[in-house]
């Protein structure tokens, strides 16, 4: 049974890496536990548990910035922002359900670790783009800060951001301050019944370059539409091509007549309205037509327009259900049996133009066997190598948790 | 030179100087290598102008495959080598070593891919900022971020300094635009790093290239994300009879939910010496002056310029003009645009300050920067964007008075230690370079600067890529790889275990 060890502040938090490296024994960086089936497993004898690491520091709404520290619950922070009418713009995903746990859980510092981003990602970025500034402490055991509170900083090289989708294999967090956004008033999603495939891309990407501001295009395809239906989202059965609308009520309403100009002709459209439309785009986002089975989930992120050729590539080889987000550029494969098809769907990726493929829902020994995580081109592995050993020397955060 | 010192060229190099310049004419054919000092004078400052170097030689070269070859060279003759943009860096990022390799990247100047589908961008990194704007206007798209030298910078070294402008309170700095890069590292190595596709994969080192000052790689191609024109915009021109009335109206539009499309603010002395230079129908009595500029939807923009001005009023402001005409919205930029020089005019000598604070700490440091001003016996004009605490006090000066140069320079440093005293940071967007080196540990411990460090041991082992900027002190990659921990005594016994 491995030494779970829990600290309270930052300098336990030093205590522990320190005696770790010096000690040679690698250390397990967990939040609340919400991504433990995501990723590669870690070779490690010893825990290193944050969750006692937790509560907002500084919360200042005309400020637009939140400083917490690691373990705090991601839904403690959410319920602040609610309260103020603000939010997280880049709208984590939660990967709970799809990876057969509670939803709501996982801590800022998983997030951070994660570089966690929902169907938002593709007008106002991911995490990456909304951290500010960092507290953590190095695998050496030497606590540092880095960026500050402040939007605008270039003093120092950007190591919040560099941090960012790190797993936890470079530092651990223990501090973390965020710029969080007001809430929009209103939102609808304009849908496009009918078009599939290269004609949905190409609706996706007229509304995308058009003025009208859509903050999430989403393509489902008719099986996955008649799931979300069944689950009791305004859809029917059919291709469903959902383009988000957010902002203050009147230019929702225009944004919404001018998307029916532009697109109007292509096929049918329905509107859906606030609380409607904000379930169904959490439903997109967390991944809810694959939610439950036991298939293997890949998320593989390709140019926009790639989205649709690349699937057509990888089903000559794979049969798989998919469905897009990000206006094409962010693809949720899932392929039943045991076999990933790992080199498949890289290869498919690679014949479209480039992009990378992550593994997020499969069993330990098939997430051991494969690369989770996009193998990397020689110089640029070795130059990650390079870093992860100024960071972390004798290897001691979270091994083997991105590559073997 | 004044105060800061720059590392003493190694007089070995030096020695070899006709050795290496002939090596890398082999590299760089032609015109792409200079060494006779009359041309080279034309790189031996920035816009940094007090501080002036010549550097060993300064080559150009016109392929990847050139900067690879440079690169390589100069790593295995230990060689320092100086990236350089279009030289336009304010904080002497782009300053020659006397002992090293000027690397001018301009004759990287082709606009290499225009994608509006996925609404992105392939530049070479010797496009200027505007250029990227230009090349797809006609298509409704612009590139957001707009640093006030946008029709001269580079977009190499935009990356390089995770340069801003007024777009990016709403629409994000350069960090947040680029979405993929082609880099050479100093071994000769080529990398890409992310491309068309959002994420990119594996350690964000795509972060960590922008705002790196030149230190960690030369940037060869950029993959720039684009936007589609808002379709309207207008602003409004907001006086009031203090700063702190001015600031307060800043924090209470956000607070309202309202990100403007731009919001900046100018102090007395700066709407004078604008208004005198371009007649922008600037309120010459108000204290200070607020551009609000909306953009978006029709709709959406009169409904919020509505709701600004109700703001405006509830905070004492003494005018309020909101533009009618696009011709109007940009006069009222038009004063903004030129404080620069403007200033200039009212004074032989300025610098330019760069130093970020939080919105609500403003009225204090306002307060407390006339005390220094007092103390300094200097004047100091402000020009802030105001949406996102950025200041930029126009330190005033003669620098043909003796002593008020030194002078101008403390001035600049305390109202830096300021920003960081009230939780702010020593640079917004003009980067640390030298100007602001020797104040880093103002802001970090020392193992908060030996963990930068080590992140540039990671690129550039021999620490041979633009020396003497953005850190204080050299520390050896050997040096700062050691490690200080007491082994075997058994350790917190307090941390809760289980
Ligand atoms: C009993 C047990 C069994 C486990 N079994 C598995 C398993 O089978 N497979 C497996 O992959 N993992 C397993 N784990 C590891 C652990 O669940 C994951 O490493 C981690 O994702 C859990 O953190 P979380 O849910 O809080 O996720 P998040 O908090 O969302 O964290 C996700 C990622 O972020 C990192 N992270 C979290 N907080 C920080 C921080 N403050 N600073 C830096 N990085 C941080 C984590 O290391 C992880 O890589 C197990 C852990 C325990 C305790
Ligand atoms: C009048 C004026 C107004 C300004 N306004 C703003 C403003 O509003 N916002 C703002 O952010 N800045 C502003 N600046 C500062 C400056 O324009 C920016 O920092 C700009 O990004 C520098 O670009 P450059 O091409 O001139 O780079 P240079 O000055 O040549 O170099 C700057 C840094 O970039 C590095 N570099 C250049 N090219 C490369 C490359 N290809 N690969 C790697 N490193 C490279 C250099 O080594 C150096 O460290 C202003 C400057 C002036 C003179």
């Amino acid at each position: 049974m491995p030494d779970t060890f829990k600290p309270r502040t930052a300098e336990e938090t030093r205590d522990a890496v320190q005696w770790a490296s010096a000690e040679v024994q690698p250390l397990e960086v967990v939040g609340t536990g919400s991504k433990r089936a995501l990723g590669r497993p870690v070779q490690a004898g010893h825990v290193l548990d944050l969750s006692a690491l937790s509560g907002i520091e500084l919360y200042e709404p005309a400020e637009l910035v939140l400083t917490a520290l690691a373990g705090t619950p991601l839904a403690e922070i959410e319920a602040a922002l609610e309260a103020h009418d603000q939010e997280l713009a880049f709208d984590p995903i939660d990967y709970g359900p799809l990876l057969g746990r509670p939803a709501g859980e996982g801590t800022v510092g998983g997030l951070v670790a994660c570089n966690l981003a929902g169907s938002k990602r593709l007008k106002h970025g991911a995490a990456r783009d909304h951290i500010l500034g960092i507290e953590a402490v190095s695998g050496r055991g030497e606590i540092f800060k880095s960026g500050g509170r402040v939007v605008k900083n270039v003093t120092g090289y950007d190591l919040p951001r560099a941090l960012t989708g790190s797993w936890g294999t470079l530092a651990v967090a223990t501090k973390i301050t965020l710029k969080v956004q007001p809430r929009a008033q209103t939102e609808a999603t304009f849908v496009l019944t009918g078009p599939a495939g290269a004609e949905a891309t190409a609706a996706m990407t007229a509304a995308m370059g058009s003025s009208a501001e859509v903050s999430a295009a989403a393509h489902l395809p008719a099986g996955i539409a008649a799931r979300l239906a069944d689950d009791g989202h305004p859809l029917a059965d059919g291709p469903a091509t959902l383009l988000r609308l957010e902002g203050f009520g009147p230019s929702v309403d225009y944004r919404f007549e001018a998307l029916k100009t532009l697109l109007g002709g292509r096929g049918g459209v329905v509107r859906v309205d606030g609380d409607a439309s904000r379930a169904l785009w959490r439903a997109v986002r967390d991944v809810r037509p694959f939610v439950g089975a036991d298939t293997l989930v890949w998320r593989v992120s390709v140019a926009p327009t790639a989205g649709a050729t690349f699937l057509a590539d990888l089903a000559e080889t794979v049969a798989h259900e998919a469905y897009c987000d990000w206006s094409g550029g962010l693809v949720w494969v899932s392929i039943a049996g045991a076999d990933p098809c790992a080199n498949a769907v890289r290869d498919s990726v690679a014949r479209v133009g480039g992009g990378h493929a992550t593994l997020i829902r499969a069993p330990a020994p098939v997430r051991t066997s494969v690369p989770v995580f996009q193998p990397q081109a020689e110089p640029l592995a070795a130059l990650s190598a390079r870093l992860k050993a100024q960071f972390d020397p004798h290897g001691v955060l979270n091994p083997g948790r991105m590559g073997s | 030179m004044t105060g800061i010192a720059m590392p003493k060229p190694d007089g070995d190099v030096l020695a070899r100087r006709a050795e290496i310049v002939r090596a890398l004419r082999a590299l760089v054919p032609g015109e792409g290598v200079i060494d006779a000092e009359v041309e080279m004078r034309a790189y031996e400052t920035d816009a940094l102008t007090a501080y002036r170097q010549l550097p060993l030689v300064v080559v150009l070269p016109e392929t990847v495959e050139q900067v690879a070859a440079v690169l390589r060279y100069c790593h295995e003759n230990e060689v320092k080598v100086v990236p350089r943009g279009a030289g336009t860096s304010l904080s002497g990022g782009a300053l020659p070593v006397g002992d090293g390799v000027l690397l001018s990247m301009m004759k990287f100047n082709q606009v290499l891919d225009i994608d509006p589908d996925n609404r992105a961008v392939v530049v070479q990194p010797g496009v200027t900022n505007l250029g990227i704007t230009r090349a797809v206007e006609h298509l409704g798209f612009y590139y957001a971020p707009d640093p006030s030298s946008q029709i001269a910078c580079s977009i190499g070294g935009n990356i390089a300094e995770n340069s801003g402008g007024v777009h990016c309170l709403k629409y994000g700095l350069t960090t947040n635009n680029v979405l993929g890069l082609e880099m050479v590292l100093v071994t000769g190595e080529v990398i890409r790093l992310g491309g068309k596709h959002l994420d990119s994969e594996g350690y964000d080192l795509l972060a960590l290239m922008t705002g790196s000052e030149g230190l960690l790689g030369v940037v060869t191609e950029v993959t720039v994300r684009i936007l589609q024109k808002p379709e309207t915009a207008r602003a409004a021109l907001i006086g009031f009879p203090t700063s702190e009335d001015g600031g307060q109206c800043v924090a209470d539009i956000i607070g309202a939910g309202i990100i403007p499309g731009g919001m900046e603010m100018m102090d007395e002395l700066a709407i004078n010496a604008a208004e005198d230079f371009v007649d922008a129908g600037y309120p010459r009595e108000a204290g200070a002056l607020l551009i609000v500029e909306l953009d978006g939807p029709e709709a959406e923009v009169d409904h919020l310029l509505g709701e600004v001005e109700a703001i405006a009023r509830r905070n004492k402001a003494t005018s309020l003009r909101v533009s009618t005409s696009e011709e109007e919205r940009l006069t009222f930029w038009a004063g903004r645009k030129a404080a620069f020089p403007a200033v200039g005019r009212i004074s032989p000598d300025y610098l330019c300050m760069d130093g970020t604070i939080p919105r609500k700490a403003l009225p204090d440091v306002l307060t407390r920067m006339r005390a220094l001003g007092e103390k300094h016996g200097l004047r100091c004009a402000n020009v802030f964007h105001a949406g996102d605490g950025n200041l930029h006090p126009l330190i005033l000066y003669d620098a043909n008075q003796p002593g008020q140069l030194e002078a101008a320079e403390a001035f600049g440093a305390d109202i830096l230690t300021l920003c960081v005293e009230f939780g702010g940071v020593l640079t917004g967007e003009h980067g640390v370079g030298i100007e602001k080196r020797d104040l880093m540990p103002e802001m970090f411990t020392e193992d908060d600067l030996k963990q930068q460090q080590r992140v540039k041991c990671a690129f550039d082992p021999k620490q041979l890529l633009n020396p003497g900027k953005v850190f204080p002190v050299l520390h050896r990659c050997a040096e700062l790889g050691r490690m200080h921990v007491h082994k075997g005594q058994l350790p917190f016994p307090d941390i809760p275990r289980f």
